[in-house]
């Protein structure tokens, strides 16, 4: 009950206050994220983990206290101190500031890595499940071949094959991202293009690009946010695994995945060196995935709690 | 009706199999270098590289490579890997052991702590263990496997020295007479019991880390499906009728919630495989996933095509006799 329904004498007048006032109470981010927050305390903590991220993806070369890339040898393999926060890695760079320019390399390839995935399978998956027959079955084939194969070794391979770079990780994980949405747009337009609205639509003689742009999507979405929330952590990950054997960012890119990768030879004296590009990583892919989580129960009451 | 099921699965499979093949093999051809001049060495003269390159087929075109390879595949004659020049199809059976020992042991690990973790969590809902279950679960989910392992590596052998920092067996030390090919199972058939918790104490790092990645989806699986049975009218029967909460837990409900948790297992060996690559390298574990990365280093493009085809086999045979195994033990199934 919110204060206006008590307030209001008449249900009608209530209706018409919140008429007049619009519905800018009940909607917007700010609402949004006001509402989300107070369902669980796990949501709070994913919009914290996220808020720290964006920010330092945003500010995070402006506000770092070194460049990411000038080697200072001096300075090299120094513990944490008040001069360098989280310490200096081989070549005295400050681990803090590489932390930090780390933060927008993985959330662009994420990015990149999704803006590609997710219009190609909602494609696939649009025509497919709309279409059907013939078109469904061919379509499904293809997905399922790529969905019956674990990810990181065919991403692996691809990157192998390519070369490795950050362009052919993004190549290589686009590849291996788009039929899960392919799948999943699938089953929601299947589901969705029986309703009576759409039906209604075309019988009134609403044309089927149409149909699907302003009826059909737009009622598929949420179970496409809450994918593409998880899968941004995941991308995330997989890229810095990547990066980790080789196939991915190069020295001297301060990707996270690679400069674990660089600890590894002097681990034993510099603890700090391999902890905290981890630390970022494993965090901002918890946000991502309690935020997912949160998103889902959201949408959807009936999984609340389980 | 189930053997149709089964043909049809079949089929599907030998389809994968067959499409990943060209993937891979199209992929690996697309390779700018020249893995000729990789063998050489960059001193060799070009009519040296030009010798292997015949010596090894690599000018003949594609299609006709495929086609030969494929031949050879199906006589399970994976051709010679460019980089130790031995037969392929040896270095497989010499590493797959490995791989396989590592990922049992992880199987283990998750089904041991996975199974009770999610039941409880389900049976005592919203309770301090569940809030655990749950963080553990994220956090598995979240960690990177290859950072877990370099952080154990770093307190268990640097700083404690209590565990060894990788391999299957010291140098030096014998593996068990060969029964299963698994080191720790053989030593203990063998009654050989310093090699015994040697084999164990090199697997329990890489056996955690990887299990670990396993317990999540487990502990979810098994959590989820609890609390669906736990809302069944037999399990309210059954405690109607006055049995003891740990016989309705463990006997009516368990026993049903199992049947999805199944799946959910068959499916993490799969990924547990290829979770494996990445803690290999870290542990310098003598498996499948460490060639794959010494092929795509040596750019070896026979080693890497064969490892990602074994995976990917493996991979899509777990599913498949997970859902055939589903078919036996849901008899919902058969009928519909």
């Amino acid at each position: 009950m919110s204060t206006q329904d008590t307030l209001t004498t008449s249900p009608a007048a209530g209706q018409l206050q919140t008429q007049a006032k619009g519905p800018s109470r009940r909607t917007g981010f700010r609402y949004f994220v006001k509402r989300f927050a107070r369902e669980s305390p796990l949501n709070v903590v994913a919009l914290g983990i996220l808020a720290v991220f964006f920010f330092i993806c945003i500010f995070g070369t402006m506000i770092a206290p070194y460049d990411p890339l000038v080697p200072s040898i001096q300075d090299k393999l120094v513990g944490p101190s008040s001069a360098h926060l989280l310490g200096t890695d081989e070549l005295g760079r400050d681990v803090l500031s590489r932390v930090m320019a780390g933060a927008r390399i993985s959330l662009g390839i994420a990015t990149l890595i999704l803006t590609i995935a997710i219009p190609v399978g909602t494609l696939v998956g649009v025509l497919a499940g709309y279409f059907g027959g013939l078109i469904d079955e061919l379509l499904m084939r293809v997905t399922d071949v790529f969905l019956a194969f674990p990810a990181i070794i065919l991403a692996m391979a691809i990157a192998a094959a390519l070369g490795p770079n950050l362009r052919n990780t993004v190549i290589a994980l686009t590849l291996v991202y788009w039929p899960w949405y392919a799948r999943l747009i699938r089953g929601q337009v299947l589901q969705i293009k029986e309703r009576d609205y759409v039906e209604a639509g075309r019988a009134i003689g609403v044309g089927t690009p149409r149909l699907i742009m302003r009826h059909i999507l737009p009622n598929a979405v949420a179970p496409i946010i809450i994918q593409a929330t998880i899968d941004v952590g995941f991308a995330v990950l997989a890229t810095a695994g990547l990066s980790f054997i080789g196939l991915g960012a190069q020295p001297p890119s301060p990707e996270w995945g690679a400069m674990i990768s660089n600890s590894r030879t002097y681990f034993r004296e510099a603890w700090w060196y391999f902890t905290f590009p981890g630390v970022a990583l494993t965090l901002t892919v918890i946000g991502f995935n309690l935020l997912g989580d949160g998103l889902r129960d959201y949408f959807d009451p009936r999984t609340r709690g389980s | 009706m189930v053997l149709h099921l089964i043909i049809r699965r079949l089929f599907f499979l030998i389809f994968v199999v067959f499409a990943l093949s060209i993937v891979t093999f199209v992929l690996m051809h697309l390779v700018p270098s020249d893995p000729a001049r990789n063998i050489a060495g960059p001193r060799a003269s070009p009519a040296a590289v030009q010798q292997i390159r015949e010596e090894y087929g690599l000018d003949d075109p594609v299609v006709e490579r495929y086609v030969s390879y494929m031949t050879g595949i199906v006589q399970l004659d994976f051709g010679d890997s460019l980089s130790s020049r031995r037969p392929v199809s040896d270095d497989l059976k010499r590493y797959l052991p490995a791989t396989f020992e590592l990922t049992l042991a992880a199987m283990a690990f998750a089904i041991i702590f996975g199974v009770p973790l999610g039941v409880i969590s389900a049976v005592r809902k919203n309770s301090g263990i569940d809030a655990f279950g749950r963080i553990v679960s994220v956090i598995g989910l979240s960690m990177p496997s290859f950072w877990l392992a370099i952080v154990l590596q770093f307190v268990f052998f640097a700083r404690l020295g209590w565990l060894p920092d990788g391999q299957r067996l010291p140098i030096g030390v014998d593996p068990p007479r060969t029964i299963t090919t698994l080191y720790s199972v053989d030593a203990l058939l063998t009654l050989n019991f310093d090699v015994f918790v040697t084999t164990i104490q090199h697997l329990a790092m890489p056996a955690f880390v990887l299990g670990f990645i396993s317990l999540a989806p487990v502990t979810r699986m098994i959590r989820s499906a609890m609390l669906e049975v736990l809302n069944q009218d037999y399990v309210r029967t059954a405690r109607a009728k006055g049995l003891k909460n740990n016989t309705v837990i463990t006997r009516h409900a368990l026993k049903n919630a199992l049947l999805p948790a199944i799946t959910v297992t068959g499916l993490q060996l799969g990924l547990l495989l290829s979770g494996t690559v990445l803690v290999e390298i870290v542990f310098s574990w003598p498996g499948i996933g460490r060639y794959a990365f010494q092929a795509i280093q040596n750019q070896d493009p026979n080693s890497l095509i064969s490892v990602t085809l074994v995976i990917g086999f493996a991979y899509v045979l777990a599913n498949m006799i997970v859902d055939i195994a589903y078919i036996f033990l849901d008899p919902r199934i058969r009928v519909t």
